[in-house]
């Protein structure tokens, strides 16, 4: 019998149901709000409404001067504030011409890659927990834990760094950074195998993950995708590779690739680039050099008139800080181009025509952070 | 070796010694009932904190450790909020279903109990279809979270209860076709005569191969019958919020989180009966010394050591394991349990027929 009150109501004419996944809903990590048109379980359409944690940092960036405004984007992608802080610190030093001491752009190349360590632990739990397998959840956060006790040690905070400022860093780093660093590569060496054997080499997940959420080369530059969804799809497009910034190219380190374009792709690239993390780290980390760790800056910031861009590759892909200055103590205008957003967007188009709980398992891989989203 | 024999026929004797039959049947069953109630508290309080403290241990944890001694007291405390919390009723539910829903599980968890031996000379009622009583209440559990996920006039709790009844459904017949081949290789569904039967050796090691994958399959299909993870697609927290118990809260919730526990309970005594002998000790062949020593452990500490080992290995799966997609688990059934179970099913019969078990 047909009531008024019936929630349970199919699209007049077909079979097909509208659902709402979040804002709040355990697997959208964050309010995201997700329009799914289902057909039993079949997934039909999604539609991403985003706007529940804007916060228009943006806009408030202009209000803001060149030395206070990095700090706001450590709210953005909470997960890599770090790398959130060095593109912006790149953009204003590049409009100054300030020339970073090598001793700050080692300790920035290092606090990206824990940064990348951290973020993918994270991830790695997540994506093991979205497909319903809890424990790995508390396996990733004890390394990241040792992350972010690092941190700590080193910035003074866990989560939002706020260590880059223009010219540098903030503070040089702490006397047993070096140490406890090589100690986490060490630990992490371990636990990464224990990764793959609890989770990867696991039949159910493999069978979670595979042939599930294919994201072609072509679809994947055309939707705008960077970091390991796009490279999971074939394109290379590692800006530390293709626009090397810092001490970058004088590292020696691959740009992972996966051609399948599917989950498991994705799951594989991460767990790979954790694995180039630490290589990268194991490099630099005996190899600081001595001498100053910020450069010697004016005490008010004045770009000059004009257009700069800057990138870097954060843990979900390519973050781009677009800045127009007017020659004032404060940007113009600020534009900000987050990993997040684009991979989003082919979210529907990998979706399309499988089940709920591949809905569920492709958003894992796409290691969204809404804040990153929506700004 | 140790029996309650004497002690449930002294009472038995006397009940009918000294009052009309038909009174002392009604004195017998309320008697019974009390003993039920009381088993469901003790596995409501002892299955959930076994969880937690397992599920600690496998994820770095401590687990609860603040109320009474090693956090024991957290299940009661748990226990008395839920009953102090409102039963709330949302509006636009199909009131009567709604409130029907929980009962109809808890009763036929309560009913499975009946033909369990607990130990020895001690059960409710040793009918003599024991095994096929079992397989046919447990199917009656789905009737109820199909009630729950329709009333609650939520999606989310729809599709899980249509996912758990595709489940259940399936799931059944590899569950009853594993129990089938012990009942093959002892003649009897009787559950007191499988256990007797057990006397000289466990199924799980008298049976031969058949007897091991019947095993197993039961393990997995109990699981699934269960709505555990790998296979708890009808509450799939990270896809369902929580399935078709998302609109319950307060002591209706506990009720269906109650029967969770206590199915677990009554799949792996069921598990236990038929392939690990129930409350018979283990017995290696002509050690006398040996088994006379097994034999001084109590009966029923025998049948509730070999349940506990299976819910920890339910356990342990679940804290394990991610969760299978409905068309894989379905797939799982339909295309490998199931025509294994057939399989194991014939080649056992011709084990039986040809008298190869030991």
């Amino acid at each position: 019998m047909y009531r008024e009150t019936d929630i349970i109501q199919t699209i007049p004419g077909t079979d097909e149901m509208v659902i709402n996944v979040g804002p709040q809903h355990p697997s959208t990590h964050g309010v995201l709000h997700l329009v799914l048109t289902i057909n039993g379980e079949i997934v039909k359409k999604v539609e991403p409404h985003i706007g529940y944690i804007h916060r228009s940092i943006e806009k408030m960036c202009e209000s803001l001067t060149y030395r206070q405004f990095i700090y706001s984007t450590s709210r953005m992608d909470y997960l890599a504030a770090h790398t959130n802080n060095h593109a912006c610190a790149m953009c204003v030093e590049q409009g100054m011409g300030i020339e970073v001491p090598l001793r700050a752009q080692y300790i920035r190349v290092l606090m990206d890659e824990l940064t990348r360590i951290a973020s993918h632990c994270l991830w790695w739990g997540s994506i093991a927990m979205d497909c319903g397998a809890v424990t790995p959840f508390f396996l990733a956060f004890r390394e990241r834990e040792m992350i972010n006790s690092i941190m700590e040690e080193t910035c003074g905070a866990r989560l939002t760094m706020n260590y880059n400022v223009p010219g540098g860093v903030m503070a040089d780093i702490h006397p047993t950074f070096q140490q406890s660093v090589k100690d986490f590569v060490r630990h992490f060496r371990s636990k990464i195998d224990e990764y793959d054997e609890l989770v990867t080499g696991n039949i159910i997940f493999q069978s979670r993950l595979k042939g599930v959420g294919k994201l072609s080369k072509e679809d994947a530059i055309s939707y705008g995708c960077t970091g390991p969804t796009a490279r999971a799809s074939g394109v290379s497009c590692d800006v530390r590779k293709h626009f090397p910034y810092e001490i970058y190219n004088q590292i020696d380190f691959t740009e992972i690739t996966h051609t399948a374009g599917d989950s498991y792709a994705r799951y594989l690239m991460r767990l790979a680039e954790m694995r180039e993390s630490m290589s990268i780290i194991e490099q630099l980390i005996d190899n600081i050099p001595e001498g100053d760790y910020l450069a010697k800056t004016k005490a008010v910031l004045k770009l000059p008139k004009g257009e700069f861009y800057s990138r870097v590759e954060t843990p979900r892909g390519e973050l781009g800080v677009y800045i127009v200055s007017e020659g004032g103590t404060t940007p113009y205008r600020i534009k900000f181009r987050s990993p997040g957003f684009s991979n989003l967007s082919a979210l529907d188009h990998m979706t399309r025509g499988h089940k709920i709980g591949d809905l569920v398992a492709i958003m894992g891989t796409l290691d969204l952070v809404i804040p990153d989203i929506d700004r | 070796m140790f029996s309650l024999e004497n002690i449930t026929q002294i009472v038995h004797t006397w009940l009918y010694e000294n009052m009309h039959p038909t009174l002392a049947l009604m004195v017998e069953f309320a008697f019974i009932g009390v003993l039920v109630i009381a088993l469901f508290a003790f596995l409501g309080l002892v299955l959930v904190m076994m969880e937690r403290k397992v599920s600690s241990w496998m994820q770095l944890r401590l687990g609860p450790n603040r109320i009474g001694p090693w956090g024991w007291f957290q299940t009661v405390a748990d226990t008395v909020k839920l009953i102090v919390k409102e039963g709330m009723t949302p509006n636009n539910v199909d009131k009567l279903l709604f409130n029907m829903a929980p009962i109809l599980v808890i009763i036929v968890s309560m009913v499975i109990m009946a033909p369990i031996m607990f130990a020895k000379g001690f059960q409710i009622w040793d009918i003599n279809i024991g095994v096929l009583f079992v397989s046919a209440v447990s199917s009656l559990s789905i009737i109820g979270i199909l009630m729950a996920g329709w009333a609650s006039n939520n999606k989310y709790s729809l599709l899980g209860a249509m996912r758990s009844g595709a489940q259940i459904v399936s799931y059944e017949l590899s569950a009853g076709l594993s129990m089938l081949t012990i009942v093959v290789l002892t003649g009897s569904l009787k559950m007191s005569d499988i256990i007797q039967a057990q006397e000289t050796g466990w199924w799980l090691f008298k049976g031969h191969i058949p007897a091991i994958i019947a095993f197993v399959i039961f393990i997995i299909a109990a699981t699934a019958e269960t709505n555990r993870a790998p296979f708890d697609l009808a509450e799939a927290e990270s896809e369902l919020t929580a399935g078709f118990h998302t609109e319950y809260s307060g002591m209706k919730f506990a009720l269906f989180f109650l029967a969770e526990y206590v199915n677990i309970f009554v799949v792996c005594a069921i598990g236990a009966t038929l392939f690990l002998g129930g409350w018979m000790p283990f017995h290696v062949g002509n050690w006398e010394q040996f088994n006379n020593i097994m034999d001084y452990i109590p009966t029923p500490i025998w049948f509730f050591g070999k349940t506990f080992f299976l819910i920890f290995v339910i356990m342990w799966f679940r804290w394990t394991f991610p969760r299978l997609r409905i068309d894989q688990l379905l797939n799982l059934e339909w295309k490998y349990l199931l025509p294994i179970s057939i399989f194991n099913i014939l080649l056992v019969t011709v084990i039986a027929l040809a008298g190869w078990h030991f």
